[in-house]
């Protein structure tokens, strides 16, 4: 029952994807993009990895839709269109691009048996973590090294989108809303944000022992924002404004001064002393949450449009 | 089994600085604001330099391999950052670089005329420091997803700066970059997942232990190389950077060809030589040195057919870059000999320093005739040598690295690869080699020539560009002719480090 | 049948067709906005690669690999960055501006 399932699931995902690929409409195309990211979803599921589920359906299918679609609206009939390929050429990418799953295919069926895994390991350092999620001691203790670089990444994206501004609007109000707010957008945007918020921290609360974590939680309170502002509730912040930059800068300067504390009062950088550890850990993950649904919201929103009031 | 593989070591703590230090300016910036930028900037330039210079001294003086490993938790659980004598050479290599480029912009953004917007200044040093982060995590990274963050990290630095003057033309260049470094990093990624699925693990000295020449790992390392390729804009995979490094102010084009190329080279240095067992490793080898000779001819054809300065210097990068991928064949040692006590190893590794320390002394160089002149047509130059003779003779110089002319540190790097091309028994090595050096002087010399030239025109002025804007660029040049002065001979300090990952892996 | 055709097996499988389909989409779609896109399709079935992974390595307790799983999430937010970085670079290409 569950194999019917699972080849159903697979022959939609394709299905979609090659739908994407091959529809010509653009719009058409990205709302085929959705539907694949919400099944993407449900393959994280049946593949027992539900933290990778939610981050995927909030994140790769829900953040990246929204902002695909905004960015369709933008260019629609202004994107002068690129040199197309010959369609020899496309045969012959075709051949190259099947190939390599051909090969990538043959070495998933090839590895090695029994599996290599760091399940034992990860299950056996959670103690000293104090946390009962071993996807979160992963991406906050043990390789917390990454988690850190990756905030800075997301924060320098940001920083990057905001310098495509124009000089005089740089530091200024991004536009979100576009022309009229549909009646549902705006009962939206009135009704949801408190239940919102109350997910978005109850997913921050739960993520150190069940699935759901900073990720998560800072997507649901990002998009609670951006409905607000889309529906034209509240207006964007400036992105040179105080209030803005130290929620952003927040979550990543906290988990900066905790790693360096390490050093004096644990096994090193990045390291937790024992008895603090799950205390620290979820302090960090609470700015961290802070941290990232600002710049998942701002980088949705885009650079500024509107000079700054300095 | 694995744990023995690293422990920290006395001064592993620098290695954390190294790759932290920048890292924190970045979010100091955000946090304070553009007014404190060029100060958390500077400040940050002599830190990080300290911290470069001392992790050298800590190697030569302990003889060893530095070793962090983060949080106390081992690998392959956890992640290890580990410092040999190559990772160290990268490690001042880039630190000189970033702070002569720093210096530069902090003249160049403080002057009244042509200084550059606020959004311009805070973008650029955000963006400096950040990719300085990345680079080293690069350098001193053993573990393979960790140097998959830095390599986004690089990615995401390197866009924005090439698109910093926001005209649409360079936000053109810049989305391609993007798009051809995501499916570069994509695929290394993809390379990652694979290898993880065979060996449990993702420590490059590990794998150094156990790589077995199996299906997996094959299609993990193509793939993983392909997409470093694409990084490092090797031909056919170049056409992106010449638009890109053109396009972008100069003290960014400068830290985007000396530096942030050179990122995705050293990492397919190390699965080339560390990872991959020793079949595919010749193989790879031999596609590499095809590719990298055939970088060095089109492309040095290329840029002695541009008619722009900045286009000229960018073909120039990615033929000067060939010469890296020739390495792999000469340097792959006999029996008894490891790699990294060939001449080649020695040669390949001279060749990336004395290209970056030239390559970004010429775009600087290049940023202010430009800036002189308004343009940077190479025909309407004429007599450039005498309004701005420092530019000139550090543009002059640095061209003697990439002739391979003495004394330059291009000429030792050159020699010890034609030396060991010959040995090895590749004549064809050695040929590309000579003509590549034959094709840079004939594009060095055009320059100089409209330098020397007689000017139809009367010289612009140079009022609002200071000497010191000008010495920057002299002191990269000078500092690669200084390199010339190395040994011809297998240099001990790159083999600081090694010798015991050759009894691992070997 | 039932054993080759493990979750871990087909949505493998699946995600190697799936890298394929979004290469074609990179490489040859006439217009940018597809070709980001044709980027997440192909990080979708990297990432599914590694969900393959960490199925095979249950253990311990746990149903799949924590490991894997970890690098997904941080690869996931990547992504998405990288798309907002695209997406605001291709809407600066369409809009008209003095300056261009």
């Amino acid at each position: 029952m569950m194999l019917l399932f699972d080849i159903a699931l697979v022959a939609g995902l394709l299905t979609l994807a090659v739908h994407v690929v091959r529809e010509p409409d653009e719009r058409s195309a990205i709302i085929a993009f959705l539907a694949f990211g919400l099944l993407l979803g449900l393959a994280w599921i049946r593949l027992a990895a539900p933290d990778v589920a939610l981050t995927e359906i909030a994140i790769g299918g829900g953040g990246t839709g929204i902002l695909l679609l905004r960015a369709e609206a933008a260019v629609r009939g202004r994107g002068k269109h690129e040199e197309s390929v010959t369609r020899p050429g496309k045969l012959a990418i075709a051949v190259g691009c099947a190939a390599i799953s051909a090969g990538l295919g043959l070495a998933v069926l090839s590895f090695a048996s029994p599996a290599p895994t760091l399940a034992p390991a990860a299950a056996e350092g959670l103690s000293a973590t104090g946390l009962g999620n071993p996807v979160t001691a992963v991406l906050l203790a043990y390789r917390a090294l990454d988690t850190l670089l990756e905030k800075v990444v997301v924060l320098l994206a940001l920083i990057g989108v905001w310098s495509l501004a124009p000089d005089a609007a740089w530091g200024g109000v991004p536009a979100v809303r576009s022309g009229e707010i549909p009646q549902p957008l705006a009962y939206l945007a009135r009704i949801l944000p408190p239940f919102g918020v109350v997910i978005g921290v109850y997913m921050f609360w739960v993520g150190a022992d069940a699935p759901g974590g900073t990720f998560q939680a800072g997507t649901v309170l990002a998009a609670m924002w951006l409905l607000v502002m889309l529906a034209g509730l509240r207006s964007p912040p400036e992105t040179a404004g105080l209030p803005l930059r130290l929620a952003l800068a927040g979550g990543p300067i906290l988990f900066l001064a905790i790693a360096f504390l390490g050093f004096a009062f644990a096994d090193g950088f990045l390291a937790y002393p024992k008895a603090l550890a799950k205390p620290l850990i979820l302090a960090i993950e609470a700015a961290l949450t802070l941290s990232v649904a600002a710049a998942l919201a701002m980088l949705v929103a885009g650079p500024a449009r509107r000079a700054p009031t300095r | 089994m694995t744990a023995a593989l690293h422990a920290t070591t006395p001064g592993g703590f620098l290695l954390v600085l190294a790759v932290i230090l920048p890292v924190c300016a970045v979010l100091a910036i955000l946090a304070c604001g553009p007014r404190s930028a060029a100060r958390i900037a500077m400040a940050t330039l002599a830190a990080g330099l300290a911290v470069a210079v001392a992790i050298t001294v800590e190697l030569v003086w302990s003889g060893a391999a530095l070793t962090y490993v983060v949080g106390a938790w081992r690998p392959p659980l956890g992640i290890a950052l580990r410092a040999d004598g190559l990772s160290g050479a990268m490690l001042v290599m880039t630190a000189l670089v970033v702070v002569a480029v720093g210096l530069f912009a902090r003249v160049q953004y403080g002057l009244r005329e042509g200084g550059g917007s606020e959004r311009e200044r805070t973008t650029f040093w955000q963006m400096l420091l950040a990719l300085w982060s990345a680079l080293n995590i690069v350098f001193v990274g053993e573990d393979l997803f960790n140097l998959y963050v830095a390599l986004e990290l690089l990615t995401f630095a390197a866009v924005p700066l090439v698109c910093l003057d926001g005209r649409a033309e360079t936000a053109n260049a810049a989305l391609r970059y993007l798009l051809f470094a995501l499916i570069g990093s994509l695929l290394y990624l993809l390379g990652v997942g694979l290898i993880y699925g065979q060996y449990g693990t993702l420590d490059l000295l590990a794998l150094a232990r156990l790589s077995r020449p199996d299906p997996a790992l094959s299609v993990a390392l193509a793939l993983m190389i392909v997409g470093l390729l694409a990084k490092a804009a090797l031909f056919p995979l170049h056409l992106w950077l010449p638009p890109a490094h053109a396009g972008a102010p100069a003290q960014a084009s400068a830290v985007l060809s000396a530096l942030v190329i050179k990122a995705p080279i050293f990492l397919i240095l190390r699965l080339v030589l560390d990872v991959a067992p020793g079949q595919v490793a010749f193989l790879a080898g031999q596609l590499l040195a095809v590719l990298g000779a055939a970088s060095i001819l089109f492309c040095s054809v290329m840029a002695l057919r541009q008619a722009r300065l900045k286009l000229m210097i960018a073909y120039s990068t990615v033929a000067q870059i060939g010469y890296l991928f020739i390495v792999f064949p000469l340097a792959a040692g006999g029996a008894g000999t490891s790699p990294w006590e060939t001449i080649a190893w020695t040669g390949g590794a001279l060749q990336l320093i004395s290209h970056a320390l030239a390559k970004s002394a010429m775009f600087l160089a290049a940023g202010i005739v430009i800036k002189v002149y308004g343009h940077d047509r190479i025909a309407d130059l004429g007599g450039f040598g005498r309004a701005l003779p420092i530019s000139a003779t550090a543009f002059g110089l640095a061209g003697l690295s990439l002739m391979g002319v003495p004394p330059s540190g291009g000429f030792v790097a050159k020699c010890l690869l034609l030396t060991a091309a010959v040995i090895e028994g590749y004549p064809w090595l050695a040929v590309t080699i000579l003509l590549g050096g034959l094709l840079a002087g004939g594009y060095v010399f055009r320059i100089i020539d409209k330098a020397l030239a007689v000017s139809a025109s009367p010289l612009p002025s140079r009022a609002g560009v200071p000497r010191r804007l000008e010495l920057t660029a002299l002191a990269l040049a000078i500092a690669a002719v200084l390199l010339g002065f190395v040994p011809l001979r297998p240099f001990g300090f790159l083999q600081i480090g090694r010798s015991g990952l050759a009894m691992a892996g070997l | 049948m039932t054993v080759a055709l493990q979750p871990s097996v087909l949505f493998g499988l699946c995600g190697a067709a799936l890298v394929g389909i979004g290469l074609f989409a990179v490489v040859s779609s006439p217009g940018l906005l597809r070709r980001i896109v044709g980027c997440n399709i192909l990080g979708a079935g990297i990432f599914l690669v590694f969900g393959a992974v960490a199925r095979r390595g249950a253990g311990a307790g746990f149903e799949a690999d924590p490991v894997p799983q970890a690098l997904v999430i941080t690869g996931i937010v990547v992504a998405f960055s990288a798309s907002a970085l695209a997406v605001a670079l291709l809407k600066r290409l369409a809009e008209p501006r003095s300056d261009a």
